[in-house]
């Protein structure tokens, strides 16, 4: 009984979120009001956080019969993945492409995938992995094409359901090879039997890659990328930039946990780890970042839509985020986290300005900016803020998370990687300030008029733009909470 | 004369599986079809699944997890059938070719 209400505690904050899950539509169906709705899904939400912060205070262990690792790895990822649920919520009131009577359901949609994620990044078992894996995916297909009657919708939900069922079914074919070839489902084990035995380095190989396909594609990393602008362009656009960050993240902390926990062991010295032996998984990765970034940048110059430009340097990201993946070390790992988390505010800003400025355009074009630092000054403050912080300018946040992950590499000696680096960020400089320069070197039309924001939309842009400049100039204490959370236990 | 199956019947078995649902889901046109590629993908892992737990693993977790594979499977054809519907509905077609409005 001792253990029972232990194992429930330290799976509060996914109980709570059930819960939530379900008042939301009890609420709805009761009150008919939207926005007893609305804060029911945000209170249930503040309360699941804290209870996130609540059970930090038990040491790291495994509970659920070994299902589930409470660690400060994973309690980061919770509080990360909760936070970007309350600002999807924030963003979705009033949004023009999420109907007043169907609010309910979209919140019940998004919950399911924080569940998902949730218990994803807690998972040390392969079933756990699989089942947590397909409850972020399959719900964020039906939330891909949350607009019914719009064929873009549509489109975005089956592109994003043929592609990921591609994926996430390689990626168990390739599970299904490790439960073979080492008889166990925990990754631990599976880690102390192939670390051991002498495995052909052909089928090492080949399980490394298909589970790379599944996981290079929740990061939407090239060559898995095909899917993720058609899909973040066709979904409304507060799913949008869920996607971009939530599910992304996830990808990285499970990619994390399981790579450095089955593919690589401690190389002896603290913090410093190395490849399973014949699988030089991290230079193949290290070739993939670098196309991943390229690609991304490059096929940005071109688009005409905003959101399909923000969707394309999203996949520039992840390849800028795959090079502290790539040095096998703790510093590596801490860039990740840190950038994770200047990302998460600087690009859902971004798109939260393109929602605000296609709840009045009805679309997303770029040419929609123009002169809008004229009509609407803060809103065009915040997104060139927003901007300038995603290309790597100085003063904002987004340089100091690229500072960490160049200094990783530079540690490894890396230098051809950090090149291509750089090239990139001198690339997208173009294309990020494009925007800059149609909203304030543009003059308005004359029958442009100003946004309409309600007192909520400017509170949630404030509580995005400060993070973007706190972090650029004060960012010790962020780095702190990082490197402790980076703790994932190793014994099993 | 006595023939017995042992594990590399399965493992074959499941590799034609697997790469007959791969070429169904790269060559199909239709969303359907590839579904049905798809499918077979996933059911083919869950032979290996049962496969390896018998032969291989000391455990039934194998065979457990081939259960889940059945569940998700039915839940992501839920979803894919109702997509696909809507799509049919809004665009009289169902053939992978003729959804392509999102291009630059």
């Amino acid at each position: 009984m001792e253990s029972l209400s232990l194992n429930l505690a330290l799976y509060s904050p996914e109980i709570i979120l059930s819960i939530t899950l379900g008042f939301v539509l009890i609420v709805q169906m009761i009150s008919q009001s939207r926005l007893f709705t609305f804060l029911t899904a945000l209170v249930g939400l503040m309360v699941s956080a804290g209870a996130t912060l609540a059970i930090k205070s038990f040491s790291p262990q495994f509970f659920f019969a070994n299902q589930l690792s409470h660690d400060p790895f994973s309690l980061f990822f919770k509080l990360f993945f909760i936070i970007a649920t309350f600002f999807t919520f924030l963003f979705s009131y009033r949004s023009y492409e999420i109907d007043e009577e169907r609010g309910a359901e979209f919140y019940l949609l998004t919950l399911a995938v924080t569940i998902g994620m949730c218990t994803l990044v807690a998972s040390i078992n392969l079933l756990t992995l699989y089942l947590s894996l397909e409850l972020v995916s399959i719900v964020s297909y039906a939330l891909a094409g949350f607009r019914k009657e719009h064929p873009a919708s549509n489109e975005a939900a089956i592109k994003y359901l043929l592609y990921g069922a591609f994926a996430s079914g390689t990626m168990l074919w390739g599970l299904s090879l490790l439960y073979g070839f080492t008889g166990s489902l925990n990754i631990y084990s599976i880690n102390a039997t192939l670390s051991t035995a002498s495995l052909n380095p052909l089928a090492l190989y080949s399980m490394v890659l298909m589970v790379l396909f599944g996981f290079g594609f929740k990061i939407t990393s090239v060559p898995f990328h095909m899917w993720a602008p058609d899909v973040y362009h066709g979904a409304p656009t507060p799913t949008a930039a869920f996607f971009t960050v939530a599910p992304k993240a996830a990808g990285f902390a499970i990619f994390i946990r399981f790579f450095y926990s089955v593919f690589a062991n401690n190389s002896g010295l603290p913090d410093q780890w190395i490849t399973l032996p014949h699988v030089d998984w991290a230079f193949l990765m290290a070739i993939l970042s670098a196309v991943t970034m390229t690609l991304g940048n490059l096929s940005a110059l071109w688009q005409k839509n905003a959101k399909r430009m923000l969707a394309y340097s999203s996949i520039a990201h992840a390849g800028y985020m795959l090079m502290g993946f790539i040095v096998l070390s703790k510093e590596g790992l801490v860039s990740i986290l840190f950038y994770l988390v200047v990302y998460f505010f600087m690009n859902f800003g971004a798109f939260f300005v393109v929602g605000l400025l296609a709840n009045k355009t009805k679309n997303e074009d770029i040419s929609g900016f123009k002169g809008l630092g004229w009509t609407s000054p803060l809103v065009a403050f915040s997104m060139a803020v927003f901007l300038f912080s995603l290309t790597g300018i100085p003063p904002f946040a987004g340089f100091i998370g690229k500072v960490y992950l160049f200094s990783a590499l530079v540690q490894k000696e890396i230098y051809w990687l950090l090149v291509v680096a750089i090239l990139n960020t001198v690339i997208s400089l173009y294309y990020y300030t494009y925007i800059v320069r149609e909203m304030f070197l543009v003059k308005p039309v004359n029958s442009d008029k100003a946004l309409v924001l309600s007192p909520l939309h400017v509170f949630t842009l404030i509580l995005l733009v400060i993070p973007t400049f706190i972090f650029g100039l004060y960012w010790e204490p962020l780095f702190k909470y990082v490197s402790n959370s980076l703790q994932f236990i190793v014994i099993p | 004369m006595m023939f017995a199956v042992d594990l590399r019947h399965y493992l074959v078995l499941s590799a034609i599986l697997f790469v007959l649902g791969i070429i169904g889901i790269l060559s199909r046109k239709n969303s359907v079809g590839i579904l049905m590629g798809i499918e077979l993908v996933m059911n083919s892992a869950g032979i290996n699944f049962v496969a390896f737990s018998k032969y291989v693993a000391a455990d039934l977790s194998g065979q457990i997890f081939a259960l889940f594979i059945f569940v998700i499977a039915a839940s992501e054809v839920v979803i894919a059938l109702a997509i696909i519907l809507r799509i049919y509905q809004n665009k009289t077609t169902v053939d992978i070719e003729d959804i392509k409005d999102l291009k630059c």
